[in-house]
C-alpha cells in the first residue's frame, strides 16, 4: 500500500521509499523515511495535497509525491 | 593570538527561530544583501563583544546541505569558502530530533560549531527537559540553550562564541558511524587525500561521504580536477551501485537513515519528553483553517482583509500623503524658469514631467507599506503554508504553486492590485519553473493602473451594460492568465528546475510588532531604491521620445502668429479702461504674462481654499502681492475691472487652447507618435488608429498614462466637456467591438517599468525582463486581432464578441487544466 491511498485519521509505518534524487532527498530530510510512524491528518479542501503528523511536527504533500511512500497499514500498532 | 574580526554564521532549519536570534544578537545594525548569482536574499549584521567586532551573516534556512535547492548550496558554499570562525547551528528545542540532523552535516564540514538549542520556553511549556551538558558531551560541541523571544541565554551565548570564535575553546565534534559503509568512505577518502588538491580546500571525509551521496555539485567540483578526476568518479559510481545491490538501500538513504539515528541516540540521553503529549494547538486551529469548508472561507476572509486595509484603507491615507507630493511639485514649479505664453521652457517641462514620473510611485508607498507589513504578519504567523495547502490542488494544474496564491492577490486576481508587490512576493515560491511562471503572468493581472481606461472605454461604449462589462473585464484576466501560465510552463519553462513540493506546516506563531514593522520598512525601502531610481532614470528615455524632435519652424510660426492675434485682440478691447496702461506699461508681453501667471495662481490658490475664511486670507495675500492686478482677478463692482476681467478669461482660455493644440501636435511629431504611426497598417486588424498606438506606447511608463495621452489626443473644444464625450465625438468610427478589442490588449499590456525592474530583481536575469515585456504584446495583438478581425466577419456586436471570447476561454481554461505536463521522477527498483 501507499501513502496516497491512506485516509485521514490512519496511522502506519513507512516500510520504502521508491524514489531518488530531489524528491528523495526531501522526503527523508522531512524525516520522512522507512522505519518511522506517521498519522494522516487531513486532506485539503479539494482532496490534494494531504497533511501528514510524524514525531509531533506537520508536513504537506501532494497525492503524487505520496505514492512513492510504501507503507504497511497493519504494522502501526 | 587574538582577531580582532569574528565572522559569524547562523545555520538552522526553517522555523527554529533563527531570525529571531539574528536580531537578539545584531539589533538594528543589520542590511540586505544579495548572494552572487541567486536570488536568496543575504542578511548580513554586527555587534561589539569586548573590543571584538562579530559580523553575523543570517544564513538561509534549510532542512539539509545537499545541492538540490539554490538556498542549501548559498548556505554550503557560504560555510566552505568563506571560512566563519564560528557557525551557531540554532534549533528549534521542541523539534531536536529533526534539527540533529542538519546539525551532524554541519558537523561533518569540520566548521567550529556551537549548538544553540531554541525557544526553550516552548518546549518547557511542553513538559521537555533538555540537558545541555549531556547534549554537549554527546556532540563534543557547546552547547547554549536561549529563549531569544525574552533575551534569554543570550549572554551566554555571546561569550561561547567569543571562546570559539577566538580558538579559546576547543571543539572535537563527533563523527557518525555510517555501519557497513565506513570502509567505502575511507577507500575514498584514501584517493583523495593521495592525489587531489581537493583535500587542501575541503574536509576529505566531507568530500567522501557527499560523493557517495552522489551530490551533483561534489561530483561536478571533483570532475573538473585532472586528478584523480573522471576516474574516480567512475569508481565511485562502481561503489554505489554494489552498495545498492548489497545493502538493498540507497547509499544516499543509508546517509540520511543514520544521522537520524545519531541523533535520535543523542536525544535519548539528553531531552527527557513527557509522559502525557497533548494535542499541539496548531492542529486545533489547522482544524478550522484547513478545513473542506471553513478553510477557504477563512481564505477568502484572509484576502479580503488584506486587500481593504492596504488597497482601500491605503488608498484613503494618500488622500493625506498626496499634498505633501504636490508640495514637492509646486516647490519645483517655482524654482524653474517661468513660462512664456507660449514657449514652455524644455528645462521646466522636463523638471515637471520627472517630478511627475517619481511622484506618481512615492504616491503608492502608504499602500506599500500597509501590504508588506501584513504579508509580514501572514508570513511570521505561518498563515502562508496554510494557504499553499488550500489552493495548490487548483494553481498546480496551471504550472503554478500553491504559494502563488499570495503574489496573484496582491496582483490584482479579481480587479486592482498592483503587479510590482506580487511579483516581489513570488521570493516565497520554493519550486523554480512556477516562481517563474508566476512572475510571468502577474502583470497580466488587472492592477489599478489599468482600471481607468476600463472605466472610460465602459462608460462610452457599454453604457449599457456597465456592471455585466466591468464584470467580464475583472475576470477574463484570470481566465486567460491561468492558459498562459500553461503554455509557458509546456514551453519556455519546460526546462526549469522543479522542486517537491513536500513542506512543513509549522506550528502557529504569534507575530511581534518589531519583526513586522521592521520587514515592512526595509521593503518599502528596497523598493524605493532600487525601482524608483531605475524608473526616474527610464523617465528621461521616455521624456525624449515624447518631447522631440518637437514643432517645426513654419508650424512654430503659425503657433506665434496665433498668441499674437489673441493678444492683440485682448489689447484692443481692453484699451479704453483705465486698466490697459498698467497692463501695457514697460515692456508689454512681460508685463501682460505676469498678469496671466498671477490670474492662474490666483484661481490655484481660491481652488485649494475650502472655507470662506481661507478664500479671503487669500485675496487678501494677493492684494498685497500686485495691487495693480488685484481689481482684474476680483472686480468687485469696478466697471473696468470687470470688464478686463472678461477679457482676461477669454484670453486664458485661448493661451490654453494654443498650447493644448501645441502639445497634440508635439506628440504626433514625436518619435514615440511616428512609431504610432508607422504601425497603424498592423494595428489596424485588433482596431487600433494611431492615436490608440500612441496612447498604448505612452502607458509603458505608467499604465495610467494611457488615459492622460487620450485626453491631450482628443483635445478639449468647449471646457467642461469630459473626455468621453471628446472620444465619442472624435472616433465617430469606433464601435463597442474597437473598445473590447482595446480593453483586452490593456488586460495583456506588458508590465511598466516598475514591474519590470522587478520582474528583473525576482528573475534574476535580463533575459526574463525582456521575455516578460515582449510576449505580453504579441499575445495582447494576437487577441486583439481576433477579436476585432473575427468579430467583424462574424458580424457580432461588442457584447455578442464579449461573450463568445469569455465562452471559448472558459473552455481554453478548463481544457489546459486536463493537459497532463508531469514527468515521471527517477524510481528506484525494488
Amino acid at each position: 500500500m501507499t501513502l496516497d491511498q491512506m485516509r485521514p485519521g490512519n496511522e502506519c509505518r513507512i516500510k520504502y521509499l521508491s524514489v531518488r534524487d530531489k524528491l528523495g532527498q526531501r522526503l527523508m530530510d522531512m524525516g520522512v523515511y522507512p522505519g518511522r510512524r506517521l498519522k494522516v491528518v487531513r486532506n485539503a479542501p479539494l482532496e490534494d495535497p494531504m497533511e501528514i503528523e510524524i514525531d509531533g511536527y506537520f508536513v504537506s504533500l501532494r497525492h503524487e509525491e505520496a505514492r512513492f511512500v510504501e507503507v504497511d497499514h497493519r504494522e502501526a500498532r | 593570538m587574538k582577531p580582532d574580526k569574528v565572522l559569524l554564521a547562523l545555520a538552522g532549519q526553517p522555523n527554529c527561530g533563527k531570525s529571531t536570534v539574528f536580531n537578539a544578537l545584531t539589533g538594528a545594525s543589520q542590511h540586505v544583501a544579495n548572494y552572487p548569482g541567486v536570488t536568496v536574499d543575504k542578511m548580513v549584521g554586527w555587534y561589539k563583544h569586548g573590543g571584538n567586532k562579530v559580523e553575523v551573516v543570517d544564513l538561509p534556512g534549510t532542512y539539509s546541505l545537499t545541492s538540490y535547492s539554490p538556498e542549501e548550496r548559498v548556505s554550503r558554499d557560504f560555510i566552505l569558502h568563506e571560512n566563519p570562525s564560528v557557525v551557531v547551528n540554532v534549533l528549534d528545542a521542541s523539534n531536536l530530533k529533526r534539527c540533529l540532523y542538519l546539525t551532524f552535516q554541519l558537523l561533518e564540514m569540520e566548521v567550529p560549531v556551537i549548538l544553540n538549542p531554541n525557544m526553550m520556553d516552548v518546549a518547557e511549556k511542553r513538559g521537555m527537559e533538555i540537558n545541555a551538558s549531556v547534549l554537549s558531551k554527546s556532540l563534543g560541541i557547546p552547547v547554549v540553550p536561549t529563549a531569544m523571544k525574552s533575551g534569554r541565554g543570550k549572554k551566554k551565548l555571546i561569550e561561547a562564541i567569543e571562546k570559539v570564535g577566538t580558538g579559546e575553546s576547543a571543539v572535537k565534534p563527533v563523527r557518525i558511524d555510517y555501519g557497513e559503509m565506513e570502509p567505502l568512505i575511507r577507500e575514498i577518502e584514501a584517493k583523495l587525500s593521495a592525489e587531489s588538491r581537493l583535500r587542501d580546500r575541503y574536509p576529505t571525509r566531507w568530500l567522501a561521504i557527499k560523493l557517495m551521496e552522489g551530490d551533483e555539485e561534489v561530483r561536478k567540483m571533483v570532475g573538473e580536477e585532472k586528478n584523480p578526476g573522471e576516474m574516480l568518479l567512475e569508481f565511485v559510481g562502481g561503489l554505489r551501485t554494489t552498495f545498492e545491490e548489497q545493502t538493498g538501500e540507497t547509499p544516499e538513504m543509508h546517509i540520511g537513515r543514520h544521522r537520524y539515528q545519531a541523533a535520535e541516540e543523542v536525544c535519548k540521553t539528553g531531552v527527557k519528553l513527557p509522559s502525557n503529549v497533548k494535542k499541539p494547538f496548531s492542529d486545533r486551529i489547522d482544524g478550522v483553517v484547513c478545513h473542506r469548508i471553513l478553510g477557504p472561507l477563512f481564505l477568502v476572509g484572509v484576502i479580503w482583509t488584506l486587500y481593504y486595509l492596504s488597497i482601500v484603507q491605503g488608498y484613503n491615507i494618500t488622500n493625506y500623503t498626496w499634498p505633501l507630493l504636490a508640495k514637492i511639485r509646486s516647490f519645483t514649479e517655482a524654482i524653474m524658469p517661468a513660462p512664456g505664453f507660449i514657449e514652455i521652457p524644455i528645462l521646466r517641462s522636463f523638471a515637471l514631467w520627472f517630478v511627475d514620473s517619481v511622484n506618481a510611485l512615492l504616491n503608492y508607498i502608504p499602500i506599500f507599506f500597509i501590504l508588506f507589513a501584513l504579508i509580514a504578519v501572514l508570513e511570521d504567523s505561518g498563515y502562508m503554508p496554510r494557504m499553499a495547502f488550500i489552493m495548490d490542488r487548483l494553481f498546480s494544474r496551471y504550472g503554478l504553486h500553491g504559494q502563488s496564491t499570495l503574489p496573484m492577490v496582491l496582483g490584482g486576481i479579481y480587479v486592482g492590485g498592483c503587479a510590482v508587490p506580487g511579483v516581489m512576493s513570488c521570493k516565497g515560491i520554493p519550486d523554480d519553473r512556477s516562481r517563474l511562471a508566476t512572475i510571468l503572468i502577474i502583470p497580466l493581472l488587472n492592477c489599478l493602473a489599468k482600471v481607468p481606461l476600463y472605466v472610460l472605454l465602459i462608460n462610452i461604449y457599454f453604457a449599457q451594460h456597465k456592471a455585466l462589462a466591468m464584470f467580464f473585464i475583472s475576470t477574463i484576466s484570470l481566465l486567460m492568465v491561468l492558459p498562459v501560465s500553461k503554455m509557458l510552463t509546456m514551453t519556455v519553462l519546460r526546462k526549469r528546475d522543479t522542486a517537491p513540493f513536500v513542506m512543513e506546516m509549522p506550528p502557529y506563531h504569534l507575530p511581534t510588532v518589531r519583526g513586522v514593522l521592521g520587514r515592512a520598512v526595509e521593503r518599502v525601502w528596497l523598493f524605493i531604491r532600487k525601482i524608483i531610481t531605475i524608473v526616474a532614470a527610464l523617465a528621461v528615455v521616455i521624456f525624449v521620445l515624447l518631447q522631440f524632435p518637437g514643432i517645426g519652424k513654419d508650424r512654430m510660426a503659425y503657433y506665434e502668429a496665433e498668441k499674437d492675434r489673441a493678444i492683440n485682440t485682448f489689447y484692443k478691447k481692453i484699451s479704453a479702461t483705465d486698466y490697459a496702461a498698467a497692463i501695457q506699461a514697460d515692456t508689454p508681453s512681460k508685463n501682460l504674462m505676469d498678469l496671466v501667471l498671477y490670474w492662474e495662481n490666483y484661481k490655484n490658490a481660491r481652488m485649494m481654499a475650502g472655507s470662506q475664511k481661507a478664500a479671503s486670507a487669500v485675496n487678501k495675500a494677493f492684494k498685497i502681492r500686485n495691487p495693480d492686478f488685484y481689481p482684474v482677478v476680483q472686480p468687485e463692482g469696478d466697471k473696468d475691472a470687470k470688464k478686463v476681467n472678461r477679457e482676461m478669461k477669454k484670453l486664458v482660455r485661448e493661451r490654453k487652447k494654443i498650447l493644448q493644440e501645441m502639445r497634440k501636435e508635439r506628440i504626433n511629431q514625436s518619435f514615440l507618435g511616428r512609431i504610432g504611426q508607422a504601425i497603424e497598417p498592423a494595428t489596424q486588424f485588433a482596431g487600433f488608429n494611431w492615436r490608440v498606438n500612441v496612447a498604448l506606447l505612452s502607458a509603458f511608463a505608467a499604465k495610467e498614462s494611457s488615459v492622460a495621452t487620450l485626453g491631450a489626443l482628443y483635445e478639449q473644444e468647449e471646457a467642461g466637456e469630459t473626455l468621453e464625450q471628446r472620444m465619442a465625438a472624435a472616433e465617430t468610427g469606433f464601435t463597442p467591438l474597437h473598445a473590447l478589442a482595446l480593453m483586452l490588449f490593456m488586460v495583456l499590456y506588458p508590465p511598466c517599468l516598475a514591474t519590470s525592474i522587478a520582474v528583473k530583481l525576482q528573475s534574476g536575469s535580463v533575459k526574463w525582463m525582456l521575455f516578460s515585456m515582449g510576449y505580453p504584446m504579441v499575445l495582447g495583438i494576437f487577441v486583439a486581432t481576433l477579436v476585432f478581425s473575427g468579430g467583424s466577419a462574424l458580424g457580432l456586436t461588442g457584447l455578442q464578441a464579449m461573450f463568445a471570447f469569455y465562452g471559448l476561454m472558459l473552455c481554453i481554461t478548463i481544457a489546459a487544466g486536463f493537459l497532463k505536463t508531469k514527468q515521471e521522477p527517477s524510481l528506484i527498483q525494488p
